[in-house]
């Protein structure tokens, strides 16, 4: 029981990265209807820069961590926004309107361009970073001497995603940026039609999504203390998998499809075997996408005739 | 030529500073610092001003010449005229494309005999061709996207290898199992995804190829795993090997024994194989089911109200595409003579998916000069050694954004009364797959 | 009613949620006639159609196909393309559904498909291009070329279907549906979008249809000129129920029909009134 309890944790804080990228998936696909494949490698470049960050503040010697973080945060947010945004513009936006394959094609190129740039730029060898938060909490501390524990940096996860996911539900619901999304994920044409800059809307979409992957490569870095060029890939599977099964498009889904990845491969690998851990979580996929072809909280498509 | 409403110098100038000025930030952190991790494993950086610099200022000037040239090639989309001799000297020379190619082909070993390299990657280029052209039935002609075809390709390759090393079957029974065996993967992939669209269908399939390829990783006692399986047979000429001992073709013809020997064999079996799968495709194209398959990516509902099973015409799609990429993966094992999962992965489908959508969905030809344009293409490039992933990508996403639509950009017809015209690939839909 | 019916209706429901769109209908069409279910927008027409050609599961109800050979077929038993392959029931569909990137000869051809499919000895002999699927070929050409004749788009045959003007494409998809050899077409608004001269040829080319194949017809028509100069029958829907039924003649003179009309459109109730007259 107390090692359920201890890999229920771990899954919901890996579930909460998955989620974090999920959402950029989801919200991508809701407005403009294409895979943005580079979005893995999205989350790898914000989890360098964190990375980058960090060195060059603590080479300054500062000391405050909580200073550093917030620091690393924001200027890892930016940077990586920017480069959402240069992708859209550089690779998406002249095919707005073309064949849907082709956007496709093109992200699948700009997802090995930012890969091996990285590689290129910041070496091949994974970059480990001592530990920067430590400490935690003992839960529960069973007869057999297992211990239940809850680290601050476990703390730190859940508590980030809970905080982002509820600003980013505001500024989906409430805010004018918020409501042009929502206008142009039902009809571009008319949106445009009505004053909402479409070109701009979509834009912030990615810049958004860059935001939350940077700060979900951030939280990769801090919990598992390491960044390498070809993370981006195997998270970008696994979040974009999330977000088809919470139903891409669905906001609440993507977390929810985060959370459940997460867990499903925490718990695969406690109790059956590591090897096979994402090989569990591709077939749950594809087993619940046979009962429900939309996802979990998809919209069920209807079949107008 | 400048019009007046053309943009003037300012203009220009102001833009190539906003990417100048983008360029900075983004390349700031991620070229203007270098981390490593030291010899106590403890992580270390320096600075590389003068490489941040020099890319700014690479950006800065691309940018002014990527403005000059658009300003020279005036506004998207504009209709060029074009002379009726030139017109019809082009289409002339398209429809001489396709007999000078494969003429061109079946001289290459002649023409190369002793350059091996040029042997090599001719061979190379085949398999892609074979790979390009087996995808074009899913993609091109039935509209299911695919991107988990190397399952397929896996799932041939390891038939073979393990039948051969194994049970120690020749090289011309197994490549029909190993067409079968890919056949029967393809409706196993098929039958879940039936119901899917879009992207749905697109990460079942890329979850599916992950899991042939982690399960080749992980299955230790039968797929040797990561080390894969080593000592796989070459083909032999119908059972007569092409080695130096007496038994070998070479004696039994009384001629001198000579590596290359296997190398052009090999040429003109990929060639077959790549021909095989070209002659059934279009000869499908023509029969019923090449037609439902089309009509399947045009309009499905409406398939339907004409009394087409779909479930089997998307199965039989699967199968079929599945089949051409088995046989291309047991030609590939026999050829490397060695397989591991590390030549499975996401970035074969991707390439073979990105040689069909380059092409111009559904063509024949375009699917060929596709596959020698980014197999010749990333040959090429082999000299820029880490940087080479970089330009292909690169490549990729400029040459979508040139064609979206393909090389090819029309359809053939597969049947016609009076006059065998072209389809423009403007009317043509993508499926819904 | 006459017993000699190829189709009936007998109590059909279809509930979307909690919004019924069919309620509790019955009718019948009779073979070799052309029945016409009129109504307002939104009367459920549409959805009726999608009932009887498999698109839809009614909630209740049965629909009831009876062959000239006397066997009969139970449509709410079968699904989507069985209904056309097995019951023979064609349809057309309200907003064209071609495939735009074939030939119109092309688009023929597909719609030959099941019995291709059995000539080429599902795929086999065709691929290897057996002289008795070469024959089977040369027929279903043959077949096309008559309907491509009869809709006047021969010199048209081997341009692309999305290339075809509006009403030159809603008669290559009623020559679609022929070409799979109905023995019921419903045909869901084809006169939708068409000019006068367009409307009076389709009306030709129904009448021929159902003069020289045979084929039951059951359209939905808004446009009352088409339905009261060829319905042999016409049932009249409004709010999922049926409120008339009868003759051309006996319809447009049932106040509770143009009662429906005007509290919907009063245009169509004018046109019902007037037209025919």
């Amino acid at each position: 029981m107390d090692y359920f309890a201890q890999q229920l944790i771990n899954g919901l804080v890996l579930g909460s990265i998955y989620g974090l990228i999920a959402i950029g998936y989801t919200m991508v696909y809701g407005i403009v209807g294409m895979i943005n494949f580079a979005h893995g490698d999205i989350f790898m470049i914000g989890g360098f820069i964190a990375l980058i960050t960090f060195l060059i503040l603590v080479s300054f010697g500062l000391t405050a961590i909580p200073l550093i973080l917030l620091i690393v945060l924001l200027v890892s947010m930016a940077i990586t926004a920017l480069y959402g945004w240069t992708v859209e513009r550089i690779a998406y936006r002249p095919l707005r309107h073309s064949f849907r394959l082709a956007p496709m094609l093109s992200a699948i190129g700009m997802s090995f361009v930012l890969t091996n740039y990285s590689q290129v730029a910041q070496g091949a060898r994974v970059k480990p970073v001592p530990p920067i938060i430590t400490g935690g909490y003992t839960l529960h501390e069973g007869a057999g001497g297992f211990v239940v524990q809850l680290s601050n940096i476990q703390i730190i996860v859940v508590i980030t995603t809970v905080v982002l996911l509820a600003l980013f539900t505001w500024l989906v619901s409430s805010t004018r940026l918020g409501r042009d999304m929502r206008a142009c994920e039902q009809d571009q044409t008319m949106a445009s039609l009505l004053g909402v800059d479409v070109d701009r809307t979509i834009s912030m979409t990615f810049v958004i999504g860059a935001a939350l992957a940077a700060v979900a490569g951030m939280m990769y870095l801090l919990y598992y203390g390491l960044v390498d060029f070809f993370m981006g890939f195997v998270a970008g599977i696994k979040a974009f998998t999330a977000a088809v099964l919470g139903g891409i498009g669905s906001l609440p889904g993507a977390m929810l499809g985060g959370l459940l990845i997460g867990l499903i491969e925490t718990l695969w690998s406690a109790y059956f075997s590591v090897e096979y851990k994402d090989v569990a979580a591709f077939s749950i996929l594809i087993v619940v996408l046979i009962f429900l072809p939309t996802g979990l909280l998809g919209r069920p498509e209807v079949e107008k005739v | 030529m400048q019009t007046s409403r053309a943009p003037g110098v300012a203009f220009i100038f102001k833009k190539a500073l906003i990417s100048a000025l983008v360029a900075l930030v983004l390349f700031s952190l991620m070229i203007g610092v270098r981390t490593e991790a030291g010899s106590d494993g403890q992580l270390t950086y320096w600075t590389r001003f003068g490489d941040l610099a020099m890319m700014v200022a690479t950006v800065f000037g691309g940018s002014i010449i990527v403005e000059l040239l658009r300003q020279w090639w005036g506004p998207v989309g504009t209709v060029r005229v074009v002379p009726a001799q030139v017109t019809s000297a082009l289409s002339l020379a398209g429809r001489l494309v396709a007999p000078v190619l494969l003429i061109f082909t079946f001289l290459v070993p002649v023409i190369f005999y002793n350059e091996r390299y040029i042997l090599d990657l001719g061979i190379l280029v085949l398999t892609y061709v074979m790979l390009g052209w087996g995808l074009n039935v899913v993609v091109g002609l039935a509209g299911l996207l695919d991107l988990g075809y190397v399952a397929f390709y896996a799932v041939g390759a390891y038939s073979y290898a393990l039948l051969a090393t194994n049970f120690g079957l020749s090289f011309w029974i197994c490549l029909p199992l190993a067409g079968i065996l890919a056949a029967f993967w393809g409706v196993l992939l098929g039958f879940p995804v039936l119901r899917l669209r879009g992207d749905y269908l697109a990460i079942v399939t890329l979850a599916f190829g992950e899991i042939i390829r982690l399960v080749l990783l992980n299955w230790q006692s039968v797929t040797g795993g990561p080390n894969g399986v080593s000592g796989i047979p070459r083909p032999t000429m119908f059972g007569i090997p092409l080695s130096p001992g007496d038994d070998g073709l070479a004696a039994k013809l009384g001629i001198e024994f000579s590596p290359t020997h296997r190398i052009v064999f090999l040429f003109y079996l990929i060639l077959a194989l790549a021909l095989l799968t070209n002659w059934v495709t279009i000869r499908l194209r023509r029969l019923p089911i090449g037609r439902a398959w089309e009509a399947l990516r045009e309009d499905e509902v409406a398939c339907r109200a004409l009394g087409i099973n779909t479930t089997t015409t998307k199965l039989t799609a699967f199968a079929t595409g599945a089949m051409f990429g088995g046989l291309a993966g047991a030609f590939f094992a026999t050829r490397q003579g060695f397989i591991s999962p590390e030549s499975f992965t996401f970035h074969e489908s991707a390439l073979v998916l990105a040689i069909v959508v380059l092409g111009g969905m559904g063509s024949q030809l375009g699917v060929a000069l596709a596959a020698l344009a980014m197999i010749g293409g990333f040959e090429l490039f082999r000299g820029l050694d880490q940087y080479r992933m970089l330009v292909f990508g690169m490549a990729m996403v400029l040459l979508m954004i040139w064609r979206p639509r393909g090389l090819i950009g029309h359809r053939a017809p597969t049947v016609f009364l009076e006059r065998n015209q072209a389809i423009s690939s403007d009317l043509v839909k993508e499926g819904h797959g | 009613m006459s017993a000699d019916q190829i189709l009936s209706v007998d109590h059909l429901s279809m509930r979307f949620g909690g919004i019924v769109a069919v309620n509790d209908l019955s009718f019948g069409a009779e073979r070799r006639k052309i029945t016409a279910l009129i109504g307002p927008n939104g009367a459920g027409k549409t959805t009726v159609f999608n009932c009887i050609t498999g698109f839809y599961k009614p909630t209740s109800g049965s629909m009831r196909l009876a062959h000239d050979d006397g066997h009969t077929i139970q449509l709410e038993r079968l699904n989507d393309f069985r209904i056309s392959k097995q019951a023979k029931v064609a349809r057309t569909f309200q907003n064209i559904r071609l495939f735009p990137g074939m030939t119109a000869l092309e688009n023929l051809m597909v719609a030959q498909h099941n019995a291709l499919m059995r000539a080429s000895g599902l795929t086999l002999l065709g691929l290897i291009g057996a002289p008795s699927w070469r024959v089977a070929e040369k027929a279903a050409i043959d077949l096309a070329r008559t309907w491509l004749e009869r809709i006047g788009l021969l010199d048209r045959a081997d341009d692309a279907a999305g290339n075809l003007p509006y009403g030159d494409q809603r008669r290559l998809e009623i020559a679609r549906a022929m070409c799979t050899e109905p023995a019921l077409l419903c045909l869901d608004e084809p006169a939708a979008g068409l000019n006068a001269r367009e409307s009076a040829a389709l009306s030709e080319l129904l009448l021929s249809i159902r003069a020289n194949q045979g084929t039951s017809i059951l359209l939905i028509e808004h446009d009352m000129s088409v339905v009261m100069e060829i319905s042999d029958h016409v049932v009249v829907m409004d709010y999922g129920v049926k409120i008339a039924e009868g003759t051309p003649q006996h319809v447009r003179d049932d106040p509770r029909v143009i009662a429906a009309y005007l509290g919907a459109d009063e245009e169509e109730a004018i046109a019902v009134m007037e037209s025919g007259t």
